[in-house]
This record gives structure tokens, C-alpha cells and sequence, in this order.
């Protein structure tokens, strides 16, 4: 698997393929894309870093406790973003009944908790396909 | 005897989807139960009601933004399992 020419075209194409996934979670509300499409494409890079330069390697980057913290934050974030509906006197995850500013349909700043909502669902959906993969290949290793 | 009986039980329950699948609506007909005031009030309102674009986007964090809880913790739910499966 520690191939010189998986790792030097690796080492080109991650830089790219997370700019495109965060393109696609930031955008997520103007074009097709969204959280769950973004998160896991940012989660893809990852795991073509972990296959081009091992597990430890990986490991050093981005430590483990690092993607848990992540995980957590957001789902935590979801639910946070949802109860400010309660908050201010409506219904759970309300929006635009909350009296969030909507914006311009096509700017980027538009939609009001939507945009956080999918930054939440990014997040989370990456930090997933991390840990899961890292988990399942380190077992893999252990037994063979 | 046990697999003629399984035979059997197969032969009759793909006559049975066969028989369901007569009575389907067309697929793309206008006038299917699935084309209700539902999806037209997406389509229709989804930019003066939400402000994005993206209908899908506005289906999955606004309209239906407690199902997208429900499958944020689902994946909430794997790690766990898997974590306290796989880390003794």
C-alpha cells in the first residue's frame, strides 16, 4: 500500500477534494450539496491520507480525541441551534417563525439556521466516516 | 419435503407481488397519489418561506429538520456502539 505514486498524487489531490467538501457544506443551501454529501467528501480525503501514509501518520495529524470532540459538537450544535427556536418563543428547530433574518434568496448569508444546521450535519457526518474507518482498519491490523 | 414446502411458499408470494405490481399507478403519471399539495407547496413556496435555494437543502434543515436529529443520532448511536464494541 506505501506506494511512491499513490502518495505523491495523495499528496495533490487532498488539498483539493477538502475545498471542494467544504464548497459543497458552505454551499450547501444554493447548490446541490449539503451536509451529509460535504461531510462525507471532506471525510474521503482522510481516509485516501490514511491509506496513502499509514494509520500513525494520520494519527499524529489529527489526534484522536480531536475527531470525538468533533463528533460531539456537532450534534450538540444541532440540538443548540434547534432549542434557540424555543428560546425566543416558538417551536422547536423554527426558523423563519423565530424570526430569523432569511436575507436574500442566493446570497450566501441567506436562509437563517440553515446554513449553521448544515455546517452541524458536515461536521458531524465527517467526523463519523473518521472514526469509523480509523477504528475498523486499526482492528484489521491487530489481527493479521 | 422441507424445500418443496420453501418452493412452494416462494412460487406463491412472487405470484402475490406480481398480482400487486398489476395494480401499481404508472410511474410519471400527473395524476398519482404521490403528486399531492405537499410537494407542490415545496416547490412552490420554498424560497419565500426559507430563503435558500436548494428545495432539498430546505426539506432536510427546515421542514424536516426533526428527522435530520433523528439521523444525526443514528450516527451518534453507530460510533457509540462501535467504540464501545471495538476499544476494550
Amino acid at each position: 500500500m506505501r506506494d511512491l505514486i499513490i502518495r505523491v498524487i495523495s499528496r495533490f489531490m487532498i488539498p483539493f477534494i477538502q475545498v471542494y467538501g467544504a464548497y459543497i457544506v458552505l454551499y450547501g443551501h444554493l447548490s446541490p450539496g449539503g451536509g451529509f454529501a460535504g461531510g462525507t467528501v471532506i471525510a474521503s480525503s482522510i481516509i485516501l491520507y490514511i491509506l496513502a501514509y499509514g494509520l500513525l501518520s494520520e494519527e499524529k495529524r489529527i489526534p484522536e480525541h480531536f475527531t470525538r470532540v468533533v463528533e460531539s459538537a456537532g450534534a450538540l450544535f444541532y440540538v443548540f441551534v434547534g432549542l434557540l427556536g424555543v428560546l425566543l418563543g416558538t417551536r422547536f428547530l423554527g426558523n423563519s417563525v423565530a424570526g430569523f433574518p432569511l436575507g436574500i434568496p442566493g446570497r450566501l448569508s441567506s436562509g437563517g439556521t440553515i446554513f449553521l444546521l448544515t455546517f452541524a450535519i458536515g461536521m458531524k457526518v465527517a467526523s463519523t466516516m473518521i472514526t469509523l474507518f480509523s477504528h475498523l482498519i486499526d482492528e484489521e491490523r491487530e489481527e493479521g | 419435503m422441507k424445500n418443496l414446502l420453501g418452493f412452494v411458499t416462494l412460487v406463491f408470494i412472487g405470484l402475490l407481488l406480481l398480482l400487486v405490481i398489476q395494480e401499481m399507478p404508472v410511474f410519471g403519471d400527473p395524476t398519482n397519489p404521490v403528486h399531492n399539495e405537499v410537494s407542490q407547496r415545496y416547490i412552490e413556496q420554498t424560497v419565500e418561506e426559507t430563503g435558500v435555494l436548494n428545495a432539498v437543502t430546505a426539506i432536510i434543515t427546515d421542514y424536516r429538520g426533526f428527522d435530520t436529529l433523528g439521523e444525526i443520532t443514528v450516527l451518534l448511536t453507530a460510533i457509540a456502539g462501535l467504540l464501545a464494541v471495538l476499544r476494550s
